[in-house]
């Protein structure tokens, strides 16, 4: 058997690479989807964790995250079309209509 | 005498149907391990072998529903037409424009054909009856993988379908193709929807995912009535398109010819405004692959709704003449007459506008499909069907309780 | 080395190579691409943790119904090609490649995961199933039956809050 630590290291990593791609990308689509790649992480752990206890309740987690990311993306995606629409740019270094 | 004769024709009907079961064990094999690969090897062999089949149905269908002949020169009746086709596509130039996305572009029609063909391993074949060392019998259906996630794995493999026309349409950088693949993506997202509640709807009266249960489920009498007779018992009446109460099977046949693409729903190639659509830019064997692709597809979706809605492998009544038939003939009957159903509603319908797509998908089949899980769900409260109800009470073989 | 142990390098490397071929391209189409690849693999992984319907669930929301939306957007406001996005703050990658390295290492030493070396018990296989996950969802005993239904809410306000989005005003 894998140890469950191997999972958790893994998760570990995505989660990082996730964190770099939040802060390094300028697209916002692509930094949507690095918070999805940081989401199944935690994800991840919590099946793994489950799994290691013998337990249901990891997966009922994963459960509500996936329900969770799905209401995300789409009201997400709706935004970004929505900027899109009204600037012709989604580029987030651009979009700052808010500072002076 | 006639009652002696009656007694022999018995005999002889049994010892035939106990021809049909197999020994659990042979020298030493355990022949239920070798399920999965009879399975494997019927799905790739019919899968690949009745393709060319389907393309001359559909041509001479098509004939027939335009008045006009249809292929007639190559081989009786054109049957050979495909054939010729393969080989001209082989031999023909493999075209690459100049600015595609290189990978993409190659991976594309191969994505689609391997996504096809995987949607096969939870199709239930067949129905195989084992006798046990101490004589009791044992029910396996005839599956590449018996998992408990069956009707869940299909609805992954046909929305994974997609990549493959989304992909094409935006390797080929081409503004046609580009709204070929939008308009497959949109269409293959609403449509899921209505699919998989129409398919939930079989599921709360199963009681199973497993599509050898959902199958092991519609053999039994008609809406659990235990006086009628046992000649009806798993027979047309059983089947799920009848005990769901018709709507689900209806929402499901829309639905499932919209996943796959096809006409009357056929917008991302509509010819008539996208030149091809998302192939516009392919030629040769990738658009082969294409085709071969988008009809593994249909023989997909139509194996979902032969297994869910109609019976699987179950013949349409449980006695004498329909029972001497194998159980994969039933299967490929009913899916060949989905396919036929497919060829006909291309032939009558004409192609929607994109709105009223949507409006179909989004604003009516969705709606009727969720008042209608709500009105089964408290329909079989009602019927208190108990959910262990496949596989477990399953014990005994249907062909041989039938008609004593 | 056990087989178990060869499956989780494999789809370990293509889990990690996708995600790292996701923050490392350009191209956004490429980089969802690769980000199916990493789902995928993770599907993998849930069905060795014994959670088979976890893992169908993860592949026909995410890589059925998510990726294809974030491609359908993509391709709706044409971003593919990549000299559409500038690339700003060149001093980022360093620095963030650094907290990578780091971040796990922190974890280690700290000894999170110390105590979790054991094989994992036995009796977990038949965790996953639909009726497993379906009985512990909707127990009456359970806690979990509230949440569910505060789910369903927010799905509903997710619905409500796209459409009125993505209208064109009037």
């Amino acid at each position: 058997m894998v140890p469950t630590s191997y999972y958790l290291t893994l998760s570990a990593i995505l989660f990082s690479l996730g964190v770099v791609g939040v802060i390094t990308k300028r697209n916002p689509i692509q930094i949507f989807m690095c918070i999805e790649l940081m989401l199944n992480a935690a994800n991840l752990t919590f099946i793994a964790i489950g799994h290691h206890l013998g337990q249901m309740n990891g997966q009922i987690y994963t459960i509500f995250s996936l329900a969770v990311a799905a209401a995300e993306v789409s009201v997400g995606l709706g935004i970004i079309i929505t900027i899109f629409r009204s600037r012709e740019t989604i580029n987030v270094d651009e979009v700052n209509i808010l500072k002076s | 005498m006639p009652k002696s004769l009656l007694a022999s024709w018995d005999h002889l009907r049994d010892s035939i149907y106990n021809a049909f079961i197999l020994p659990r064990y042979f020298h030493g094999v355990d022949l239920s391990h070798l399920v999965p690969y009879l399975a494997l090897i019927g799905i790739f062999g019919f899968s690949l072998s009745i393709l060319p089949f389907l393309i001359w149905i559909e041509r001479v269908a098509l004939g027939l529903v335009q008045d006009r002949t249809g292929p007639n020169r190559v081989g009786p009746r054109g049957l050979l037409q495909p054939s010729a086709d393969v080989l001209k596509l082989f031999f023909k130039e493999d075209f690459q424009p100049k600015s595609v996305d290189k990978r993409l572009y190659y991976i594309a029609p191969f994505l689609t054909v391997m996504i096809a063909l995987s949607a096969g391993a939870v199709l239930p074949l067949a129905n195989i009856t084992f006798r046990l060392p101490n004589g009791t019998l044992q029910n396996v259906p005839l599956m590449v993988a018996n998992v408990n996630i069956g009707l869940l794995y299909m609805l992954a493999a046909s929305s994974l379908g997609v990549y493959g026309i989304v992909l094409a349409g935006w390797a080929s950088n081409n503004k046609y193709s580009l709204i070929g693949g939008l308009r497959a993506a949109a269409q293959v997202i609403s449509y899921e929807l209505a699919m998989g509640l129409a398919l939930l709807c079989v599921v709360v009266q199963a009681g199973t995912v497993n599509l050898g249960g959902i199958v092991y489920a519609q053999d039994t009498l008609p809406f659990g009535l235990t006086w009628l007779p046992p000649f009806l018992k798993g027979s047309v009446f059983s089947w799920f398109w009848l005990q769901s109460l018709i709507v689900p099977v209806i929402l499901y046949t829309i639905a499932m010819i919209a996943e796959t693409n096809r006409a009357p729903f056929d917008l991302p190639e509509a010819e008539s405004e996208l030149v091809a659509g998302f192939h516009t830019e392919y030629s040769a064997m990738k658009f082969a692959a294409f085709f071969a692709g988008e009809y593994i597809n249909m023989l997909a979706v139509c194996a979902l709704n032969a297994a869910v809605f109609w019976g699987g492998w179950l013949p349409p009544f449980n006695c004498f003449p329909f029972t001497f038939i194998p159980g994969f003939v039933w299967f490929i009957l009913k899916i060949m007459s989905g396919i036929c159903l497919y060829v006909w509603l291309r032939g009558t319908l004409p192609r929607l506008r994109y709105d009223a797509l949507m409006n179909l998908g989004w604003k009516k089949m969705l709606p009727i499909a969720l008042i209608w899980l709500f009105v089964l769900a408290g329909y079989s409260l009602i019927r208190q069907i108990p959910v262990h109800l496949a596989g477990v009470h399953y014990t005994q073989a249907a062909m041989l309780s039938g008609g004593k | 080395m056990a087989p178990a142990l060869v499956l989780f390098y494999i789809l370990a490397f293509l889990c990690v190579g996708g995600a790292v071929a996701m923050v490392t391209s350009n191209n956004p189409v490429r980089s969802a691409l690769s980000l199916v690849i990493s789902f995928l693999s993770l599907a993998a992984f849930y069905i060795t943790l014994d959670a088979q319907f976890i893992a169908a669930v993860q592949v026909v929301v995410y890589a059925g119904a998510i990726m294809v939306l974030f491609l359908f957007v993509i391709m709706l406001l044409n971003l593919g090609a990549p000299e559409v996005v500038k690339k700003t703050r060149s001093f980022l990658p360093l620095a963030t490649t650094l907290l990578a390295i780091i971040f796990p290492m922190v974890l280690f030493g700290f000894g999170v995961f110390a105590g979790l070396d054991g094989p994992t018990p036995s009796g977990a296989s038949k965790l996953g199933t639909v009726g497993a996950v379906g009985r512990t969802l909707y127990s009456p005993t359970l806690p979990w039956l509230l949440p569910f239904e505060a789910t369903s809410v927010l799905l509903l306000v997710a619905v409500v809050g796209a459409i009125v989005l993505a209208r064109r005003k009037a």
